[in-house]
């Protein structure tokens, strides 16, 4: 089991709680604001991508190249970029912050 | 081969050049068909512009038969940007609740009928209806209101046999024209009038803006999902098996529909226009020439997706393009993922498997090369549970 706390675009902070799956589909679940998961989590739209905070980026995994080759193409991506339907759920990840990136403008 | 098929044709040139030539109406295109160069292209607006001479996009171009310039289609950044802002709340509707029961019963009726029936042919007992049907929710108009685009057919630029069908493109703006004048005198909750009452940069939308929006709605999402439909009514006909995972593994039901949106690329490329001397995958492309960017191809690419000529209905890495890229990546795929996810539940809850007793193949041309994009008609037959 994993908590993690998400901070949306408008500042507020949520903390939810989740057994397995994506982060994504975590976060679609408990309704938190900008992750829209639009592709259902197999790395095709973008819309969950979020900055990992306080300097834990590793303790999420590496990008996958797929995942990386979508985030070269974002205007918001740097090193603390992950696309969260690519993150399982799973004791590793307990405690992460997560911060909800900015919408992919062109 | 089985008749669900579609068959990749880009193959050769996109893996020996990347790109291929084709002429349409001596305004030459070059067909990008890499992965990462349709990406690529579709993220650089500035070189490969949407705004140029309304239809110059389209292939094959619309320039002869509409003036219209569509919108947010054919603006680039940073105009596209408030346009985009203006309209995409309206589009994501399709995730409350109350509109999914709307689209619900509306895909309930049309199953009970197909079922009711036995055996339908799927393209005009099927998937036209439900896609018209289906618009007066996105629209938030009456019900009525789709007896009479169900009558414009399956495409509105298109008739079979004529890919560019100039009476049919002013019947659209005929209807566009009425609208706006009906909707002005007697406004209601419909896009038409939110529009018509909506503001862009502290000014009104002017009446051709409205109709630009419009024109959209019913062009850009029609061939598009009659094909979604029929093209998922023809692969599940072939794989009994799929039907019964769908079934059995609800689970799934997103990754499959990305699946198979991959897998059938419904809009088959779009184009752009080059605003200056370039190269695309070491090809030159010249200034005011058009490019297009192929969807279809792209979701074939072997060196980003495993075994592309399959369907992997849990393919858990799935890039695709199918509803394109970047800026003007579709704006009704919240709509037709809903659609396709109480579509594919209730199918699967109602029937055991289906039979195609016969077909028409509906090839797109590409001067010099084909590609199938779904049927002009297929007899299916259903066998309920
Ligand atoms: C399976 C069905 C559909 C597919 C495969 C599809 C595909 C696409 C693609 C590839 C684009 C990008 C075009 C470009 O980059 O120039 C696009 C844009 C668009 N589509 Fe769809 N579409 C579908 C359904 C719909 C529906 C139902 C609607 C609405 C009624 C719609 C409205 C639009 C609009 C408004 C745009 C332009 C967005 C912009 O320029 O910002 N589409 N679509
Ligand atoms: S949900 Fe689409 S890329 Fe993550």
């Amino acid at each position: 089991m994993a908590k993690i706390t998400f901070i949306t675009r408008d500042n507020q902070t949520i903390t939810v709680e989740g057994e397995s799956g994506s982060v994504m589909a975590l976060a679609r679940q408990n309704g938190v604001k900008g992750i829209e998961g639009e592709c259902g989590g197999v790395c095709s739209c973008a819309t969950c991508h979020v900055h990992v905070q306080n300097g834990e980026f590793s303790r999420t995994g590496q990008q996958g190249t797929i995942e990386k080759d979508l985030l070269e193409l974002n205007d918001h991506a740097d090193e603390t970029s992950r696309l969260c339907c690519q993150i399982r759920i799973s004791d590793e990840i307990d405690g992460l912050v997560l911060r909800v990136a900015e919408k992919n403008s062109f | 081969m089985k008749k669900s098929t579609i068959p990749d044709p880009f193959e050769k040139a996109r893996v020996e050049s990347g790109h291929r030539e084709m002429n349409d109406q001596n305004d030459p295109v070059s067909m990008i068909l890499r992965h990462k160069d349709v990406r690529k292209s579709a993220h650089n607006w500035k070189t490969f512009q949407s705004g140029a001479t309304p239809g110059r996009i389209v292939v094959p171009s619309e320039v002869n038969i509409r003036s219209l310039r569509q919108i947010p289609f054919e603006v680039d950044p940073p105009e596209h940007q408030s346009y985009r802002d203006l309209v995409e709340p309206w589009f994501k509707r399709p995730l409350e609740q109350s509109y999914q029961d709307k689209l619900a019963a509306i895909i309930q009726s049309e199953l009970d009928k197909a079922i009711r029936k036995g055996t339908i042919e799927v393209v005009h007992e099927f998937s036209l209806p439900l896609q018209s049907r289906a618009l007066t929710v996105l629209l938030n108009m009456p019900e009525d209101d789709a007896a009479l685009w169900i009558s414009w057919g399956t495409h509105v630029f298109r008739s079979e046999g004529d890919p560019l069908d100039g009476g049919k493109a002013s019947g659209l703006t005929d209807y566009l024209d009425k609208k706006v004048e009906e909707v002005k005198k007697n406004p209601g909750t419909d896009l038409f009038s939110v529009l018509l009452a909506s503001e862009i940069n502290g000014r009104k939308l002017s009446d051709d803006e409205v109709k630009g929006v419009m024109m959209l709605t019913f062009a850009g999402g029609r061939d598009t999902v009659i094909n979604f439909v029929t093209n998922t009514f023809a692969y599940l006909a072939d794989h009994p098996e799929s039907i019964e995972r769908l079934r059995n593994e609800p689970e799934i039901l997103e990754t499959a529909i990305e699946e198979l949106v991959r897998y059938f690329s419904p809009l088959t490329h779009m184009g752009r226009v080059v605003t200056q001397d370039t190269a695309v995958c070491e090809h030159a492309v010249k200034n005011d020439t058009r490019i297009s960017l192929c969807w279809a191809s792209a979701n074939r690419d072997a060196s980003v997706f495993e075994n592309p000529n399959e369907v992997i209905l849990d393919r858990k890495v799935n890039p695709h393009v199918s509803f394109g890229f970047g800026a003007h990546n579709c704006l009704g795929a919240t709509h037709a993922r809903t659609l396709m996810k109480i579509l594919l539940t209730k199918l699967v809850e109602s029937v055991k498997s289906m039979e195609i007793l016969d077909c028409k193949e509906n090839m797109e041309n590409l001067d010099g090369l084909e590609r199938k994009v779904g049927f002009h008609q297929i007899r299916i037959k259903l066998n309920p549970r």
